[in-house]
């Protein structure tokens, strides 16, 4: 589904790269954690794949796509395959829980009546059902990081990558959190999560890929967090 | 559905940067009104041309008692000169380059001086015997006027050629340096319009980041991501050319055709018909305006 074949990405000479030659591949249905310290590589991982940068040396591929090949009028298709969570949430304040999701699907002109359905539906996949018309600030940081995630995969894309989706809740609403991407991923939707949260990837047992300095150390199936390197938590 | 959705877009945009869209509004309106006045000019000009060309001569004054040029130093015109004058209009090599002729008695003369000047008081002052007679002389080709003016100048009896056009020319080159004066400031107000539209763009594409952010990642098209903007300044530009208009078809009704046409009854003026001539191009030209920089804003502060 993703796989990055020798992508080292420089945004600066003078510097290390962010990326440096790393190769890896994520198959369809997958469930893996990007771990390493903040500036590992794990955002720019998550930029290249969303095409928002292109790699300086090697190619990723998107879906079997070579996404340096991807015309830029054709990048709204890309990421419509690809749904995407951040540490932030970034709702939209002046929106309901359910305007919010049904923005996602307006923007790409799905129909009135199409929205109507899915958007209950989504909402109860990640367990806010009945809390449609909330507007964000009444939420619960878990519940606004629900609402988000619906977002991301309310046009049902084949991906979700996730930066950080717990990195600003406390563990307990996390492991519902998780509880979340792991039923989406049940679904059948490849996930990917960069996180730097031992206790959650030591708990999950999922493959672990780890960064460190933008080089690929570590690429385990049911792996755990090992936070001798750098960051430890 | 997704046209509703701009539609919203567009909604809600121009009312968060109100004041900002007033004030662009107000700028396209005002370089607009300019743009289109010097338009007026033009076809007002082009009206007077047309309706005073036809009608325009050449006059051949002949000397009077109190004429002061050289050529009527032998005091007034004689008949024998009259009649050689006539002679010579008539004559093959003069008469090829004239259309028609009339002659004006000084009687004729006052009577023209009393209808033209009907409201002055000067009209009761003025005698037969002050005005000149004269010949008035419609050419083929207004243009072969220095052929007449050489031939009669130097007849003896005649005080002066004068051509009528030149009069008018005087006029038209005034107009014209009016609506050369308006299309200059037209032009600076319109650059003024532009960046204050670009301006707005950008307040405006930065004020919705976080919407235009979330749209990108969920894979919004560039068309809807970015129409929104370019139609929020075309609006503008449309209302503020729409003002314009509205304008100058009041300055055309009320100005021109109320009291102008009045006070200068036998000038040919532009209707407010004419108003409809120009309004279209104004129209285009704001929507086109705003268009482009709107789209050369967003090229630079709306990366998709």
């Amino acid at each position: 589904m993703i796989r990055f074949d020798n992508v080292t990405k420089i945004y600066d000479q003078n510097t290390r790269p962010a990326l440096d030659k790393v190769s890896l591949e994520v198959d369809r249905g997958d469930f893996a954690f990007l771990v390493g310290a903040s500036g590992s590589g794990k955002s720019t991982f998550i930029r290249l794949v969303l095409k928002e940068d292109r790699a300086t040396r090697g190619s990723v591929y998107v879906a079997g796509q070579n996404v340096a090949n991807i015309p830029s009028w054709r990048v709204p298709k890309l990421r419509r395959g690809i749904g995407v969570v951040f540490q932030d949430f970034r709702l939209l304040p002046n929106k309901t829980v359910a305007g919010n999701v049904a923005f996602a699907m307006q923007v790409i002109g799905k129909s009135r009546a199409m929205i109507r359905e899915t958007v209950p539906e989504v909402l109860k996949t990640v367990g806010l059902e009945g809390k449609d018309h909330r507007m964000p600030h009444e939420l619960s940081g878990g519940e606004q990081q629900r609402v988000a995630i619906a977002r991301a995969i309310v046009n049902k894309p084949g991906i979700l990558l996730a930066d950080e989706p717990t990195g600003n809740l406390d563990p307990t609403t996390s492991m519902g959190i998780m509880k979340v991407l792991d039923r989406i991923n049940q679904n059948g939707t490849t996930v990917v999560m960069a996180t730097h949260d031992n206790v959650i990837v030591n708990d999950m047992r999922k493959r672990v890929i780890e960064l460190v300095d933008g080089v690929l150390v570590r690429d385990e199936a049911e792996g755990i967090y090992i936070g001798a390197l750098g960051d430890s938590k | 559905m997704r046209l509703a959705f701009i539609l919203g877009e567009i909604g809600s945009g121009l009312r968060r940067n109100l004041s900002m869209v007033v004030s662009v509004i107000l700028v396209t309106f005002i370089s607009l009104t300019f743009v289109g006045a010097a338009g007026m000019l033009q076809l007002q000009i082009n009206q007077m041309k047309g309706y005073w060309y036809d009608k325009v001569q050449v006059a051949v004054f002949l000397c009077v008692d109190t004429s002061t040029a050289a050529s009527c130093a032998s005091g007034p015109v004689t008949d024998e000169q009259r009649a050689e004058i006539k002679n010579t209009l008539d004559s093959p090599a003069v008469a090829q380059y004239v259309d028609t002729y009339l002659y004006e008695s000084q009687e004729d003369a006052l009577g023209h001086f009393r209808d033209q000047f009907a409201n002055s008081p000067i009209v009761d002052s003025v005698t037969a015997d002050q005005l000149p007679e004269s010949f008035r002389v419609s050419l083929v080709d207004p243009e072969k006027y220095e052929v007449i003016n050489e031939i009669f100048s130097s007849l003896p009896g005649v005080e002066v050629v004068v051509d009528q056009r030149e009069i008018l020319e005087r006029v038209f080159s005034v107009m014209n340096i009016a609506s050369l004066v308006a299309v200059s400031i037209a032009a600076i107000m319109i650059v003024c319009a532009i960046l204050l539209i670009a301006t707005t763009i950008r307040l405006s594409a930065f004020s919705r980041r976080r919407e235009t952010g979330i749209m990108r990642l969920v894979g919004a098209s560039k068309a809807v991501i970015q129409l929104p903007f370019v139609l929020e300044g075309v609006i503008a530009a449309v209302i503020g050319a729409l003002l314009a208009s509205v304008t100058l078809w009041a300055v055309a009704r009320f100005f021109i055709g109320d009291w102008l046409a009045q006070q200068y009854p036998d000038t040919a003026f532009i209707s407010e018909g004419s108003v409809l001539l120009i309004a279209p191009a104004l129209i285009l030209l704001g929507t086109v305006l705003a268009g482009i920089s709107s789209l050369l804003t967003l090229r630079r502060y709306l990366k998709v």
